[in-house]
């Protein structure tokens, strides 16, 4: 018969295990056993040289109804933004920031194509837009509306939307009225996307809050109805473009209700392309306070909410980017979320694109990608010119007092029930307390099914501002995507890139002629022996940014390009054999 | 007598049985029950689990580790019940980094394993769930965190949880622990308001959350680590809320508190002063002990 110990000894054998599990806690505290990638040699810097460049912009939050004062830092949080366009056509992508307070200029910063930047913003008329009648300005996106070659302008605010039509590349007319987008929508965020594929630009426009006036509030309950489903936020509305040969020039018309696409989910950013390859334009919604929304669209007719596997997760979506996350030749969608160690673990979401054969995106977001802090804007861009994608990932929400933070009070309210949140004027007040601030931006190095690693410091990320637009563009042409961060209070940052000298790259200008001049939407897809990479021309992307509208893709050390595909907007596929490489390549879509 | 009535009075007499086998019904499988109720809703209608591996996972390790410990230490495999209910407890409760497995595997096995290391006089001191998830936030605050907002800020859910709540507490006899800590929360937090000069609302506010509906109705009320005698419980619960409340106000006043006292004061108010009146309590009863009749609480949730 076998011998049992004494009790005194059998506790303490458990007691060895039971200490050992604890102990073992600690130890994954500090993160993976084992790392998951090798970063010690990124292949790329990024240098602060927004000084050297002439960029001064900082920006400035906006300031509210004083009924809403005890939690106005966090009401007013957002509003800086970044989006890139060559608007004079000279060849040299320019930049435009958005301010938010009264009486604060936009910025428009020329590109004089040797390193420097001009502002110009007043002398174009696109700087003072941040008026009392009017609204603040939350971001703009660049887009070709009337195809006459020139780049026009979309500012959204908490406010009224304002549309400029550029008139020669050297100056800007508002045309908002005469186009019938004269809406006060309280919008973080806006995309052009030829939804219809009649070749003219469409514009999906975000709501946030509902369409209150913030400065002058007749109620304080303009807050969420849930911390994870709520419905209750601004209507996202869906302009189609009538085109420019009516009286009085181009139209739009709202065909929110007619095309399904009227969200109230308090929708921070949204993103556009072909998920699931029926060839017409879908959008993506990444919504503040619940799941991330999908809609596709049938045939140009409808859109028709879909779930995509989205709907099992409740977060706080903050932006969405797309890039091909592992070169599959399809364009993922990376989500950022918050989380604050301690209080909350929303995760980021990286979800693998299986809308053809499945349906659905799966999120793959594990280890550093998925924690970046309270992350903004996020980009996809090529650094290191090696072929797989980076991910540049703004953080941070508020920095004030670095000794008191809100997390404590937020948590006494976001679990509750919503009647003890909805009114702004039940929140705890917010003092001068920071909300998950001095957070750094995150640099995720792809290496592939290895992991991402975060390698910001390595590579000499390591301001601490409030992040949150992010954009990339190849600034002096030179076959390096630099990054461009605005940041909310804050000075705007610029980071040049310099990549391994030994990569090849290629960077591709499309123009459309059946499709939208801009070629937004227009989809590429390079083959160069095993690298197989898809990339968008997007019309907004992330928080509140634009991309730079040329195609950059890194090749490592492959000394050409078998071919390219391009999928345009109007339904054109073109095929072109062995571009050369180390320069940018300007495609004109085919007539036929 | 006609059908009629013999019908109603067969009626009459099933019901009397089967509510006295309702009575005779061992507590955990109603606390199992309303566990499961509450897993269900979350996930049906919230999609809270966060995956399923995690509910499987936890599970496992829980009723695997309540197995073999159980049979090392009494030679014999006991009801794994608490086991479940541990299981799903942390299931909801443990909100990891990343979508890590790992702290749900470790707060499994702690939650199970601190029955069997933590003893005083052949009784548990600390709730499993309570322990777990207390040392997860203390070893481990930066992977994991606790259930923050969940249930959708949704009053009908909260409604549903509370009545169902309300009833199996009252059936299990701990009733009286649940409407004490509630009480003294509101009342004890309302002070605590006025005293910084805070609004009452946003202090008052967390007790209508899911974290706290799985506080009253698993943690606090277990029957296996309450004191005896309800007198004594009603005085315990009021220390847990004041506790609570001190470490609230330590947290208002910035004091250097390890952040999980901030994120969840309920529990480590629990894992404080719960484990020493249970202590202080079995040392009470240490000379009825001798004869073996220690006083059983009623019934024993984990």
């Amino acid at each position: 018969m076998l011998h049992r110990p004494a009790p005194a000894v059998r506790q303490t054998i458990i007691a060895v295990p039971f200490l050992a599990a604890i102990l073992l806690a600690m130890r994954l505290d500090r993160g993976p056993m084992r790392r998951v990638a090798d970063a010690a040699h990124p292949g790329f810097v990024l240098r602060d040289e927004t000084a050297a460049a002439g960029i001064d912009f900082v920006h400035h939050r906006p300031t509210f109804d004083p009924k809403i004062a005890s939690i106005e830092p966090h009401v007013a949080a957002l509003g800086a933004s970044v989006s890139v366009a060559d608007f004079d056509g000279d060849g040299w992508p320019d930049l435009y920031f958005t301010n938010s307070r009264f009486g604060e200029p936009n910025a428009l910063y020329r590109n004089r194509g040797n390193g420097t930047f001009e502002e110009i913003a007043a002398s174009v008329g696109l700087a003072d837009l941040n008026r009392p009648a009017d609204g603040a300005s939350m971001g703009a996106v660049w887009g070709d509306f009337d195809n006459d070659g020139d780049e026009d302008l979309l500012v959204y605010r908490y406010g009224y939307l304002a549309l400029f039509k550029n008139l020669d590349g050297h100056s800007f007319e508002e045309v908002t009225f005469k186009a019938g987008l004269r809406r006060w929508m309280n919008s973080n965020g806006a995309i052009w996307l030829d939804y219809d594929r009649d070749g003219l630009l469409d514009l999906y426009v975000t709501a946030y809050f509902r369409d209150v006036d913030l400065w002058h509030l007749a109620t304080t309950k303009i807050m969420h109805n849930s911390f994870e489903f709520a419905t209750n936020g601004g209507k996202n509305l869906l302009f189609r473009n009538l085109g420019g040969t009516r009286p009085g020039g181009t139209r739009f018309e709202d065909v929110t209700d007619r095309m399904g696409v009227g969200s109230t989910r308090w929708t921070l950013a949204a993103a556009s392309a072909d998920f699931n390859g029926d060839g017409w334009p879908d959008v993506y919604l990444a919504n503040d306070y619940g799941p991330e929304e999908l809609y596709l669209n049938d045939n140009g007719r409808r859109f028709v909410l879909t779930t995509a596997g989205l709907e099992s997760e409740s977060k706080s979506g903050m932006s969405v980017t797309l890039g091909d996350a592992f070169n599959r030749g399809r364009l993922d969608a990376f989500v950022t979320n918050i989380s604050e160690r301690g209080y909350l673990f929303q995760n980021n979401n990286l979800r693998l694109n299986q809308m053809p054969e499945a349906s659905r995106f799966r999120n793959v977001a594990e280890g550093e990608i998925a924690d970046a802090g309270w992350a903004w804007g996020a980009q996809f861009g090529d650094f290191n010119n090696d072929g797989a994608n980076e991910l540049f990932v703004a953080n941070g929400f508020i920095s004030a007092d670095r000794e008191k933070s809100y997390w404590y009070s937020m948590s006494k309210i976001a679990g509750a029930n919503a009647r003890f949140f909805e009114d702004a004027a039940t929140w705890p007040p917010f003092g001068n307390a920071s909300l998950s601030g001095y957070e750094r931006s995150r640099v995720y190095f792809n290496r592939g099914v290895a992991g991402w690693a975060d390698v910001a410091r390595k590579v000499g990320v390591t301001d601490e501002y409030d992040g949150r637009a992010v954009a990339l563009a190849d600034l002096s042409n030179r076959g390096a995507v630099d990054v461009i961060v605005a940041n909310q209070n804050q000075p705007a940052m610029l980071y040049r890139a310099y990549p391994d000298t030994t990569n090849h790259w290629i960077a591709f200008t499309l123009v459309g002629t059946r499709s939208n001049r801009s070629a937004i939407g227009a989809e590429v897809v390079l083959e160069a022996g095993n690298l197989t990479q898809r990339r968008i021309v997007d019309g907004g992307s992330g928080f509140a940014s634009q991309n730079d509208r040329r195609l950059h893709f890194g090749l490592g050390a492959r000394e050409w390009v078998d071919r390219i595909v391009i999928h345009w907007p109007s339904g054109t596929r073109q095929v072109l054999p062995r571009p050369p490489i180390d320069r940018f390549v300007t495609i004109l879509e085919p007539e036929r | 007598m006609s059908g009629a009535a013999r019908t109603t009075g067969a009626e009459r007499s099933a019901l009397a049985r089967a509510l006295q086998r309702g009575s005779e019904l061992d507590p955990r499988y109603l606390i199992a029950f309303l566990i499961t109720l509450v897993l269900v809703a979350a996930q049906f209608r919230y999609h809270m689990v966060g995956g399923y591996d995690r509910l499987v996972l936890s599970l496992a390790v829980c009723t695997a580790s309540e197995a073999l410990l159980s049979w090392f230490d009494r030679g014999k495999v006991v009801n794994l019940l608490s086991a479940y209910i541990s299981g799903v407890s942390l299931t909801l409760l443990i909100k990891p980094q990343g979508g890590a497995l790992w702290p749900f595997a470790l707060g499994g096995f702690l939650a199970i394993s601190s029955k069997y290391a933590l003893r005083y006089r052949d009784n548990h001191l600390w709730n499993p769930t309570n322990f777990a998830i207390s040392a997860l936030l203390l070893a481990a605050p930066d992977r994991v965190s606790v259930l923050s907002h969940q249930f959708g800020n949704d009053l009908t859910t909260n409604l549903v949880i509370w009545v169902f709540g309300l009833i199996i507490v009252a059936r299990v006899g701990v009733l009286h622990i649940t409407l004490t800590y509630v009480a003294s929360f509101l009342v004890l937090n309302s002070v605590r308001a006025g005293a910084l000069g805070q609004p009452v609302l946003p202090e008052i506010a967390p007790i209508t959350g899911p974290m706290y509906q799985l506080f009253v109705f698993f943690m606090i009320t277990d029957p296996r680590t309450i004191v005896s005698g309800r007198r004594r419980q009603i005085v315990v619960a009021i220390l847990i809320a004041l506790m609570e409340t001190l470490i609230r106000f330590a947290s208002d006043n910035g004091w250097p508190l390890p952040t999980g006292f901030s994120a969840a004061p309920a529990f480590f108010a629990l894992a404080t002063v719960g484990p020493m009146a249970k202590w202080l309590d079995l040392r009470r009863l240490r000379p009825a002990s001798a004869s073996g009749a220690i006083p059983r609480t009623p019934g024993g949730s984990e």
